[in-house]
């Protein structure tokens, strides 16, 4: 009976809502966990049972990592490396998504899935060969080596959203432009582009935030000079043991930018997760 | 001036040949209208001349140059799309001037023409919308403002109509025929609708499975149908096709009877026949007659014939307006 199923009850409605915080909490509670750990001495924040909210609130964390790394230089690697190696992902990806979506043949299909299927592959699986190369080249902790691997890392994603985003405009007029007398140059400038602003942006945004959080590579290939903020939390998890309060307060640190970028643009990149399963 | 000429162009996808090699003719100022049922290739057909697709063999002239290799932009050629193929980020004025500003034209000599088309197509209180807050014949009108301010060769229309409600279509394409009687230019035009191919052309080129059937003016196409996909696809209600005896009868393996060539009467006649669905249009009605060893008949009748299901009928044929078609569809003389 369809008119049941349409019936939503303050009940049903309040369950559900219960439900979706729930799930919503559970998701973020690592985070939270993390944040209060990192206001914690050591000695609470191994504590059992630990305590949730009533402990003697501190700083000294903050101020010891602080002291021990350079956390501004950690920053600005990690800045350099995420926006470097989406923008240059962004430039190689935009023609490639271009041809994909407008002028597709017949092993187009192909060509993507076999983009993708390199996502499919453990990563530690090239990373003897990847590690040679970088050494003879001199690449080894240095920033545009680390930018460089993540633009190939991320290329396959960042092209398959354009392609997505493309898709989406119609190619009659793209055509229609041609008539027009538009050049291939004129074309991409002034119709396609300004067509595809919002999912150029929510491309570079959701790219970002995937190589600043990216951990594998920058960690195996960058120690010291061009080690981003994934080695700055590293840093603090193994030789001289585990230091939880100040391993938190480091995470904090590293996730703290990334996360209130995400949440200044979480409109920007709900709708481009999202584009084209709902018109 | 926009002569085009087509010399056994050809079209292949792959493996799949959707245009045998064809010829065809379209005189400076001619308006052409290009039917056929969907997936003929008529479309293709269009966007072989305008550039959008690459030819898979011969040549296209467009007064007497050889277009075959020029790209879309520079065959002078202006089209109107059936999806209006506006830019949704620009206003009604900047889509109008997009071709003029492409061709570098002085922008208050831009601003003049986009003025005086807006002004003929009435879209002069609306250049400031966006496409989007247009209805769907002002977006066409726009797509047709967007085509004349290029003073094209010759304009070609990719089904433009067919996204438009029924009455809309019928104002639609008596503009666009006033257009072409002030312009004077070239016109091609696609459409599966024989009966916008019959008040819009000065020619019809009928396509089928990507050939030509045949090319002629509305009247000849009607008179004088070349083969029975010509004889079934023009004129509305469809041709009646016998075959059998009848046909044998008359020396032909088919014969074709138009509705209105036929003669109803309640006494006497040469076919007998019951009627079954009586279709009113007001002026006319259409009367499907069971006529015994012929199957059903489509006659066209008074708007008050006053018949009823189930009643007896007599058909007579008008003379002279039978036509004859042999084993290969072929009218016979």
């Amino acid at each position: 009976m369809p008119d049941m199923a349409r019936k939503t009850t303050s009940a049903r409605k309040a369950t559900v809502t219960a439900l979706a915080w729930t799930v919503g909490f559970l998701i973020f509670f690592p985070v939270l966990w993390t944040f209060l750990t990192s206001f914690k001495t050591e000695g609470e924040a191994i504590a059992a049972p630990p305590s949730f909210l009533f402990f003697d609130w501190t700083v000294e964390n903050y101020l010891t990592v602080n002291e021990r790394s350079d956390y501004p230089r950690h920053f600005w690697n990690s800045v350099v490396i995420s926006v470097g190696s989406t923008l240059l992902g962004v430039l190689i990806a935009i023609p490639a998504a271009w041809s994909l979506a407008f002028v597709p043949g017949r092993r187009t299909r192909d060509v993507l899935m076999w983009m993708l299927s390199t996502k499919m592959m453990p990563a530690v699986g090239v990373l003897v060969p990847m590690y040679l190369i970088f050494r003879d080249t001199g690449l080894l902790d240095t920033k545009s080596g680390l930018v460089g691997v993540l633009t190939l890392v991320n290329l396959p994603i960042i092209v398959w959203m354009l392609y997505t985003y493309f898709k989406e405009i119609p190619a009659e007029i793209l055509e229609a432009a041609r008539m027009d007398g538009a050049s291939l140059r004129s074309e991409i400038i002034y119709v396609l582009a300004p067509m595809a602003v919002p999912g150029i942006a929510s491309t570079i945004l959701l790219n970002i935030i995937l190589a600043w959080n990216e951990a594998f590579w920058t960690l195996n290939l960058a120690a010291a000079k061009a080690a981003p903020l994934t080695a700055f939390i590293a840093s603090y998890s193994s030789p001289e043991g585990l230091f939880y309060a100040k391993l938190s307060a480091a995470s904090t640190m590293a996730i703290a930018p990334i996360l209130i970028l995400g949440w200044f643009s979480q409109k920007q990149l709900v709708r481009g997760l999202t584009f084209g399963a709902v018109k | 001036m926009g002569r085009i000429t087509l010399r056994n162009v050809s079209k292949r996808f792959g493996d799949v040949t959707v245009i045998p090699p064809i010829n065809l003719e379209i005189e400076d100022g001619e308006f052409v209208v290009f039917v056929g049922p969907s997936g003929c290739g008529k479309s293709t057909l269009l966007r072989l001349i305008a550039g959008l697709e690459d030819v898979s063999g011969g040549v296209i002239e467009i007064d007497g140059v050889n277009a075959t290799e020029l790209p879309p932009a520079r065959r002078g050629l202006a089209m109107v799309f059936q999806s209006y193929a506006l830019y949704p980020h620009m206003s009604v004025r900047r889509n109008i001037a997009f071709p003029l500003k492409m061709a570098g034209m002085d922008p208050a000599e831009i601003a003049r023409k986009v003025e005086a088309a807006a002004a003929v197509l009435n879209l002069t209180g609306y250049l400031d919308r966006r496409p989007g807050q247009l209805s769907g014949g002002q977006r066409q009108r726009v797509a047709i403002g967007r085509a004349i301010v290029r003073e094209p060769k010759a304009f070609l229309f990719d089904e433009p109509l067919s996204n438009l409600d029924a009455a809309l279509r019928v104002n639609m394409r008596l503009e666009i025929s006033e257009l072409h009687q002030t312009l004077k230019t070239t016109m091609i035009y696609v459409t599966h609708d024989q009966v916008e191919a019959m008040t819009m052309a000065d020619k019809i080129v009928v396509v089928n499975q990507g050939r030509i059937e045949q090319v002629g003016s509305p009247l000849d196409l009607y008179r004088a149908p070349a083969n029975l996909f010509v004889a079934g696809f023009i004129g509305s209600p469809k041709m009646n096709l016998i075959g059998g005896p009848e046909a044998a009868r008359h020396g032909a393996v088919t014969m074709g009877l138009r509705p209105e060539h036929i003669d109803l009467s309640t006494s006497d006649g040469t076919w007998r026949g019951t009627v079954g669905i009586s279709e009113h249009l007001g002026s006319d009605t259409f009367l499907r007659v069971q006529v015994e060893g012929l199957g059903m008949i489509t006659v066209r009748t008074g708007g008050d014939s006053g018949l009823r299901h189930g009643d007896a009928v007599f058909l007579t044929p008008q003379p002279g307006r039978m036509h004859r078609f042999d084993a290969d569809g072929k009218a016979m003389a």
